[in-house]
């Protein structure tokens, strides 16, 4: 399965959850699914200038009766952790998906401390975390991340790791 | 800069007056009591925390009730800590939000601490440079009442310069899921 396969495949997902609103961070990881949220006249992509914006537009679309999902690398999660008290305060879903840097081959080492620590300060700010390192897990994880998120109103974060995404080539 | 001279419950109660059927989010702080004290409804919804949000959960709200609209009320410290969302928001060019920003060039709820407003920054100008076309300031009450049908008509960026005198505490609900629920029901998004 290739890359540009298991993301049509997530994007199909993200789809058929209902979601209209994606705020994301562009990363290279996330090309795909930020140019076919461009592309698609039911959605409406949002470029933020950090990623805790779109924990606050995800909130906003929720009153409004829309679901919103936020794209973003790993070294956003930490920009998102006050933020994160909006949808659990309110009991609102939640959905992110984060492409992994800092694990796998990484050439710049600015990315390994946020990289490495991802998994575990989601969790401990309240987010349910599920990871994807294999292409054929990609749509089934956003499937069961999107019902958790959106059925029973947590906050949910899916990490597609660095080995499934590619390691970024500094040097060709 | 020359500081400001409204009272903040007087400019909350001009703008929110007669709301009507008028989508209110309201920053972190002073703005959250002042809408309170204007009169409580369930199409606010008060930031208790999540400071530099508001702007954003107003885009959001905003994209998905296209034929509603939106206002924000924040304070300059909520609206600088979210300043990039100026910038977002502008990208998006939602024709039903406004925003209206009351400065008093403090930081309020944290012993009234200077804020930028007060040293240096125009928040106004920070809007019109991300790409607001209508920017607007206030420091008068009949500029404010003259404000307050412009927000609920076009796709504006106030900032209403406000005293920074405290005024009496009026606390809303805190409660954020009941805030959401009440919020989506009046609007007829909840689920049953």
């Amino acid at each position: 399965m290739t890359q540009l396969e298991w993301q049509a495949a997530v994007f199909a997902e993200l789809k058929r959850a209902g979601i209209r609103q994606v705020g994301y961070v562009p990363d290279a990881g996330h090309a795909e699914l930020i140019e076919a949220a461009h592309a698609d006249n039911d959605m409406r992509a949002v470029v933020l200038t950090t990623e805790e914006e779109g924990i606050a537009l995800a909130a906003g679309a929720w009153l409004g009766g829309q679901r919103s999902v936020l794209l973003m690398q790993s070294s956003g999660v930490g920009n998102c952790i006050n933020m994160l008290s909006l949808p659990i305060n309110c009991r609102m879903p939640f959905l992110t998906l984060v492409t992994m840097r800092g694990e796998w081959g990484e050439f710049n080492p600015w990315q390994v401390p946020m990289g490495s620590a991802t998994p575990g300060v989601l969790e401990r700010a309240g987010v349910h975390v599920h990871r994807v390192d294999r292409p054929e897990d990609a749509a089934d994880t956003v499937v069961a991340a999107a019902s958790l998120a959106f059925d029973s109103r947590v906050p949910v974060a899916v990490l597609f790791s660095q080995r499934l995404i590619g390691a970024k080539v500094f040097v060709k | 800069m020359s500081e400001g001279t409204l009272d903040r419950r007087a400019v909350a109660a001009t703008l929110l007056k007669d709301p009507g059927d008028l989508l209110v989010v309201t920053g972190l702080g002073s703005t959250t009591y002042d809408a309170g004290a204007a009169g409580d409804r369930d199409e606010n919804f008060y930031l208790w925390g999540a400071m530099g949000g508001a702007a954003m959960i107003g885009l959001g709200l905003a994209l998905a009730q296209p034929k509603r609209r939106v206002l924000v009320m924040t304070g300059d410290g909520e609206m600088l800590m979210g300043m990039g969302s100026l910038a977002s928001v502008a990208a998006q060019r939602p024709d039903n939000l406004s925003i209206a920003v009351f400065d008093n060039a403090r930081f309020g709820e944290t012993g009234a601490q200077r804020s930028h407003t007060a040293y240096s920054t125009d928040l106004g100008a920070v809007a019109a440079a991300c790409g607001w076309r209508d920017t607007v300031q206030a420091r008068t009450m009949a500029e404010v009442e003259a404000l307050a049908p412009r927000l609920r008509r076009e796709a504006l960026f106030a900032v209403i310069k406000i005293s920074a005198d405290e005024v009496p505490r009026f606390l809303p609900p805190r409660d954020g899921a009941q805030l959401a629920t009440r919020f989506r029901r009046s609007i007829g998004v909840a689920e049953p």
